[in-house]
């Protein structure tokens, strides 16, 4: 999964992306989203708008949702880089991504990443959100399909199940 | 009583059939060279019945929609169908999954028919290498297609006879003491005489043509089919593992970027390769005719040299007024002009009206914006091409681009691979010429990915604008005596089809025309078509004598003008459909409000189909729809004030029925308009999979909201300003959805209608006419932005 060797001004990064090392040897001011696609063959991560204006290439950086496609790589190196391949499979998925199937949320499934990314950073760091502030936080991803009612729905129920487990602690 | 006849298309297909088909997004030549007949219904017998209220038995088999020479003939059962020796299925289709689920219904539909579990259904759509054609998949088809006609439904019920015949020897039980349960078939009184399907004929070809005959399963015995099946690709797609064209990465793939004109109509003078010389990873500059790109090793690279290539463009065409683009459509001449329908006695009748009502709706130009810009992967060598593109149409594809390519058609295999939904005719085709063109010259394979300003300023095909004058009396009860109709569009490209590559805007680039534009005069309908929703539901439509209208107004005329457009127009969801309903909707509305009639209650007035009144019915029964003429009486004119509307529509005439009440809030401070509940009630025949048509239903309401509510493609004097999400407005996730609350009535004895389109045509009337029951302002224009509701509700009488 290393990317092959190319040439011109390129340098040599380690990124750590899901929990793994990868040396890339590319273009410092790469995009981390290229690296990501192109480098690294990941799905997860899309080119919507190359604008930060869409969501479809969030990944975390930190735990925090960020915009990949305006990101230099090099900015990056060093940080914990998670993408949608990174929290869970088809076989264990992550409760998102499991409310996601089971509300059937998506249609030509495009966006889901920058969706599921940037619920995941918003819930991970809000625990106790009401419905309106999640909605505030989902006001920056698109989706064209508008699946909105089952995405929302799915988020939605996640944000409660984490209430609920909560205040049964 | 009718029969089916076949007839050969050339003989059949009037003018006006041929631009419905043209709006429908089929290419003139696409159905002169397309190969098959078309089906059509002949009526026996003289009464004046509408056309509605027949048994249609079989919907029109559209020109080109496949079979085209050098695919899978249709008629033949191994081109749809084969079974593993393990007992598996494999099904090969025509129809793309464009995010509609269209491939799990269809998956649905062999396990039915076949007799087998939904999972032991394998299918392979959308490669010529494999899959027979069934042209584009488009204009609500697909489930009409493969489940009403002669394809891929009755291809697996020749199959399971095929096999209970085969089992039926091999048994010694007569085929009809066998039943078939799992991909097993066994005698009735003793089911521990069995043969699997696998063992019958696994591995083995049928070498049997397609039994028009055979026995579809009955709804009533449904198993697969008619269930929510839950896609079988989202886990893949919700974890990042799902592989979109997007993704497909082949060895030595190379990365291509493309330079587009900097103005509509501005030509190459010159290309300065030496300003790219030397960059990082540069492996080409493509130049043919006004197409430019550059190749790299890697995409950001591309990216790079793309923008420092240097390159001499010649001034621009030049491009109409935006502000005044609706003023333009009315006046430009000569123009194309068709009559879809014409009582002769519409002025008559107007005279001699007791009312009349006049009034302008003005819709314009909107995008498909797919979320992922448009990306293809081409691989063209040694005179051949493989091509992973996220066209609608692999077959008329690979005609296209073999024209494009100078390459023989069979040297080009085109497989589909999925892109982000498109809603019509977004980037696709295009990006799949530009990745062909480079390839072609860098000899390599190379992916292209356009950037976001290249898909939405020269990558895709823009929905129609429209002006449409809308003229109706009144008699002294209030019921409508006449109604006359008469609109203004452009058009330039569209689909590509089998032969015009110049549809869409790399093909024009790299020199093909698109095709020409050729103005006439209306000539008298001969036969009745109503694709486009030209003719208003409330029209009797009679043509020759009989009326196929959904209405009861007798007198009626419609006409439609077409001019060329500056801008590249193609299909986008609902094409025609949802400008034309917009305007006769808001307009129903207004002569509903002039004979002071409740809306519901006029409509139903005045039409005959039964299938849209019992949907009506049931969408007011949904939003407990309360008798009372709009608006509503009025209140203090500042603070936020609520209102209800109404729409329906029989899609194409008789491609779906549906019908939508909206409640909406009307800032009247700052003209936001907020809408609360939706309720919708659909007849789309049978239901084949209850939760994927619900997704549908609400996809395509908010999509439709979004385009009413702030959706435009605008312009300077040169080139298109809507680039961007920041200069093309779409709600985002975290906007107030409204409830929505569906009724879909299922007909298991009927045939299959499209579902996908229906629910996007009736939100921009409905909100229009809850607009005007909140305020007693009519807004004709759409978008409903703040800044235009704000200004209408300030002066009333310019809205």
């Amino acid at each position: 999964m290393i990317g092959s060797p190319i040439f011109g001004t390129m340098s040599a990064i380690d990124l750590k992306v899901n929990g793994k090392i990868h040396s890339v040897d590319v273009d410092p001011a790469t995009p981390l989203l290229y690296v990501l696609s192109d480098d690294l063959a990941l799905n997860g991560p899309k080119f919507g708008c190359g604008l930060a204006q869409c969501g479809a290439c969030t990944v975390l950086l930190n735990g925090k949702a960020v915009p990949s496609c305006i990101l230099p790589v090099q900015s990056v190196e060093g940080a914990e880089i998670t993408t949608l391949e990174g929290i869970g499979t088809i076989e264990k998925p992550h409760p998102l991504q499991q409310a996601f199937i089971e509300e059937q949320a998506a249609q030509c499934g495009f966006c889901v990443n920058g969706i599921v990314m940037t619920a995941k950073a918003f819930l991970d760091n809000n625990p106790k959100a009401t419905e309106q502030e999640l909605r505030l936080a989902m006001s920056g991803v698109l989706c064209r399909c508008f699946t909105h009612t089952r995405m929302m729905r799915a988020i939605n129920r996640v944000r409660e199940a984490r209430i609920k487990e909560a205040a049964a602690k | 009583m009718s029969k089916q006849l076949q007839v050969e298309q050339k003989s059949k297909l009037t003018e006006d059939a041929a631009l419905a088909l043209g709006r429908a997004g089929f290419s003139r030549r696409s159905f002169v060279a397309g190969a098959g007949a078309l089906i059509v219904n002949f009526s026996i017998g003289g009464m004046l019945q509408t056309a509605a209220a027949q048994e249609k038995p079989e919907r029109k088999l559209r020109p080109g929609d496949g079979n085209s020479p050098g695919s899978p003939p249709w008629e033949v059962l191994d081109s749809w169908i084969a079974i593993g020796a393990d007992g598996g299925v494999i099904a090969y289709a025509g129809k793309a999954e464009i995010g509609q689920g269209q491939w799990t219904v269809l998956t649905q539909l062999v396990a039915e028919e076949l007799c087998v579990p939904f999972g032991r259904v394998k299918l392979i759509a959308c490669d010529t290498a494999l899959c027979p054609d069934q042209g584009i998949t488009t204009g609500s088809t697909s489930s009409p297609t493969n489940f009403n006609q002669k394809n891929l439904a009755q291809a697996a019920a020749t199959a399971r006879e095929a096999l209970e015949e085969l089992a039926s020897k091999q048994l010694d039980v007569p085929a009809d003491q066998l039943v078939a349960i799992d991909g097993v078939i066994s005698a009735k009184d003793n089911p521990s005489k069995k043969v699997g399907y696998g063992e019958l004929v696994g591995g083995r070809k049928f070498e049997i043509k397609l039994n028009p005959k055979a026995k579809r399963r009955p709804a009533s015995e449904w198993t697969v089919l008619g269930k929510p099946v839950p896609r079988p690709d989202l886990p893949a797609m919700v974890t990042g593992q799902f592989e979109f064209v997007h993704n497909v990465r082949l060895p030595g793939m190379l990365h291509g970027q493309v330079v587009r004109p900097p103005a509509v109509g501005a030509t190459v003078v010159s290309v300065v390769e030496g300003s790219v010389e030397g960059m990082p990873g540069l492996v080409k500059v493509v130049v043919r005719k006004n197409f430019v790109g550059v190749v790299a090793e890697k995409p950001w690279q591309a990216i790079q040299a793309a923008n420092k290539l240097k390159v001499t463009w010649s001034a621009g065409t030049g491009l109409p007024s935006h502000a005044e683009f609706y003023n333009y459509l009315r006046t430009q001449q000569p123009t194309r002009d068709t009559l879809l329908v014409d009582s002769k006695d519409v002025d008559e009748k107007l005279g001699q009206a007791v009312t009349t009502v006049k009034a302008t709706y003005h819709y314009p130009n909107q995008m498909h914006g797919s979320m992922g810009s448009s990306c293809a992967v081409a691989d063209v060598r040694g005179g051949k091409a493989t091509l992973y593109s996220p066209t609608q149409g692999v077959w008329p594809m690979r005609s296209t681009s073999s024209m494009l390519l100078g390459l023989k058609p069979e040297d080009v295999h085109v497989i589909f691979k999925r892109g982000a939904g498109c809603y019509g005719l977004n980037g696709a085709d295009s990006v799949t010429y530009d990745a062909a063109l480079l390839s072609q010259a860098a000899g390599k394979p190379v992916r292209v990915q356009l950037s976001r300003k290249d898909e939405m300023a020269w990558g895709e095909n823009y929905g129609f604008a429209f002006v449409i004058d809308e003229h109706a009396g009144l008699d002294r009860s209030g019921n409508i005596v006449a109604w006359n109709h008469e609109s203004w569009s452009a058009v330039l490209g569209g689909r590509p089809g089998y032969a015009n590559p110049g549809n869409v805007i790399t093909g024009a680039l790299a020199g093909f025309s698109p095709q020409p534009f050729q103005p006439r005069t209306a000539p008298d309908p001969e036969e009745y078509t109503n694709l486009a929703n030209d003719v208003p539901s409330y029209v009797a439509g009679i043509v020759g004598g009989k009326a196929y209208g959904s209405g009861t107004v007798k007198s009626g005329r419609s006409l439609t003008h077409l001019i060329p457009s500056p801008l590249f127009t193609g299909p986008l969801r609902g094409p025609g459909r949802l400008q034309n309903t917009f305007a006769h909707e808001s307009f129903m509305d207004e002569l509903a409000a002039r004979a002071k009639a409740d809306p519901v209650e006029f409509r139903l007035r005045h039409l005959s189909d039964p299938r849209l009144v019992a949907v009506i019915k049931e969408a007011a029964g949904l939003a407990n729809w309360q008798s009372r003429p709009s608006p509503k009486p009025k209140k203090n004119g500042t603070g936020v004030v609520t209102g209800r509307g109404f729409a329906c529509i029989a899609y194409e005439g008789d491609n779906g029925w549906a019908a939508m009440a909206i409640d909406i809030e009307v800032n009247r401070d700052n003209g936001r308009v907020v809408v609360k509940r939706i309720f919708f009630s659909n007849d789309c025949g049978p239901i084949s999979n209850p939760d994927g048509l619900l997704n549908q239903i609400e996809g395509g309401a908010l999509q439709a909201m979004s385009r009413a509510m702030g959706e435009e493609v605008t312009w300077d004097k040169e080139k298109v300003t809507s680039v961007d999400w920041a200069s093309y407005r779409t709600l985002p996730l975290g906007f107030t959805v409204p409830e929505i609350k569906v009724k879909s009535i299922n007909r298991p004895d009927k045939n299959a209608t499209g579902a996908g389109e229906i629910a996007v045509t009736t939100v921009a009337a409905a909100i229009g006419n809850a607009i005007f029951d909140a305020t007693g302002v009519r807004i004709r224009q759409v978008p409903f932005t703040p800044e235009r509701v704000k200004a209408a509700l300030a002066s009333p009488s310019r809205s």
